[in-house]
């Protein structure tokens, strides 16, 4: 069986706007909501942050293009990491259902977009063969999954929480709790790797991964609510997650043709 | 006071992390979950055009190859068009060609490899020829937000003399970090590239 929706979706999706495609380019992304290449707090990014400035260009198709995928590419399991890689049982962890929108900045969901996430299991161990945590691996737990976004840009999926974690950056460096996600939007400049967080969770404020956001408002983003109304009662609590992509221009500059 | 604009703001970055394989490529991670894996293969045997390897290394800047690098490329096709309802140049598409593909560093070597093909040139809007490249997207532990940047192919001197982006390249002696040089091999076509992501060479990243 696969995993169900939850019982309620989004509460604002009984206005559904019609989804028009957009060809211009993509509103300039503002980098002061990023985190900065260099942010020594982080220190892997100290030898792997590019010192020299970016170069803007215009969108041209070559950015406002980008890889189109299909329920072809899925596989039935392949939003379910509870049963995904289960061999004889379900994986131990909290049961949760993680689930919400990715829209553009213009407030529109972004439909039939491919969404992937991994994450480390309940005892915070990862099923990699460069992890060698002390936490055990889990048996019925591969750790990764996908999803397409609905006409809505709506996307779910159901998971055990992940544990935190300690790694190598001060001595006692820990990673609260946290599920990675991959997003790809309509075009290859809306290209987006970030990492969701859970509410409550005291490790958030000293992560030095987490903080070398500049901007407090857009670190707060990352972190997803408990979303009471969408559990499964006797079953799964349920984290939301809205992710927001670059918005879009409806058309090209045709007399600055510069870059197109 | 005016009235609000209430766009909402992009999600922010963070990093992919040394673990990336296992959501984006999990037989590199060491497991077989999915029964359709995304790689660094992008053709078929019907796909159209030249077969080319595209073959290359990210290094930091104490010249160290990243060993837990990912790269995902995207391109037009042999005719010059992208796989994507924006595109709406004359080319024509090639069903057996996505045009993107994803690829892990190599975990002792740090080499990164592509099968794809040679991309045409591309038609902009205002009708102008831009030279074959494809499009570069870096993520890693320690690369806080996905870098973008450019390969073009030594073998399109005319073409890249006349590329519009490679023409804002400033100091000029900074367009050679985006190109990818053509050679041979067991009678295969590679282009080899090095990304570095800092020191006197450093490889030009797009704000796009």
């Amino acid at each position: 069986m696969n995993v169900q929706a939850p019982a309620l979706q989004d509460p604002r999706l009984n206005r559904p706007e019609p989804f028009t495609p957009r060809d211009g380019g993509f509103f300039q992304r503002d980098r002061s909501i990023h985190p900065p290449a260099y942010a020594p707090g982080y220190k892997s990014s100290v030898l792997r942050s590019p010192r020299q400035s970016l170069l803007s260009i215009e969108n041209s198709v070559s950015e406002i293009t980008g890889p189109v995928f299909g329920h072809n590419d899925l596989g039935p399991l392949d939003n379910d990491l509870i049963r995904n890689y289960a061999k004889d049982g379900d994986p131990v962890g909290e049961r949760i259902v993680v689930h919400g929108r990715v829209l553009d900045e213009t407030g529109r969901g972004v439909p039939n977009t491919l969404v992937e996430f991994w994450q480390a299991n309940a005892g915070g161990r990862y099923r990699h063969k460069k992890d060698t945590y002390l936490a055990p691996i889990d048996p019925n737990f591969g750790g990764c999954g996908r999803a397409l976004t609905d006409d809505n840009g709506y996307y779910y999926f159901r998971t055990v929480k992940p544990g935190p974690y300690p790694w190598r950056n001060f001595v006692n460096s820990w990673r609260p709790a946290h599920i990675h996600f991959s997003v790809f939007g309509s075009g290859f400049a809306q290209r987006l790797i970030t990492q969701m967080y859970f509410e409550g969770d005291p490790l958030i404020p000293i992560c030095p991964i987490l903080t070398t956001i500049p901007d407090k408002d857009a670190l707060d983003r990352l972190v997803a609510p408990l979303d009471l109304n969408a559990s499964t009662p006797f079953d799964s609590l349920a984290y939301r997650f809205d992710i927001v992509l670059r918005g879009q221009r409806s058309t090209y500059f045709e007399n600055r043709p510069e870059g197109n | 006071m005016p009235q609000p604009l209430n766009y909402l703001k992009e999600t922010a970055s963070q990093t992919a992390g040394p673990y990336v394989h296992i959501g984006l490529i999990p037989a590199m991670a060491g497991f077989d979950i999915f029964e359709n894996n995304f790689s660094n293969v992008l053709v078929t045997p019907n796909t159209q055009g030249e077969r080319i390897t595209l073959e290359g290394k990210v290094l930091d800047g104490s010249g160290s190859p990243l060993r837990d690098v990912l790269l995902e490329i995207w391109q037009a096709n042999a005719a010059g068009r992208y796989n994507h309802p924006a595109d709406r140049s004359a080319g024509a598409l090639d069903a057996d060609f996505r045009g993107w593909g994803r690829g892990g560093s190599d975990f002792e070597s740090g080499l990164v490899t592509f099968e794809t093909i040679k991309p045409g040139a591309i038609t902009d809007k205002a009708g102008r020829k831009c030279a074959p490249h494809v499009n570069v997207w870096i993520v890693a532990r320690g690369i806080n937000i996905g870098l973008n940047t450019r390969l073009y192919f030594s073998d399109e001197e005319a073409a890249n003399a006349a590329d519009p982006v490679l023409n804002l390249v400033e100091p000029q002696v900074r367009r050679k970090t985006l190109i990818a040089t053509r050679g041979e091999r067991a009678g295969k076509v590679v282009y080899s590239f090095t990304i570095n992501l800092q020191g006197p060479d450093e490889t030009v990243f797009f704000d796009v």
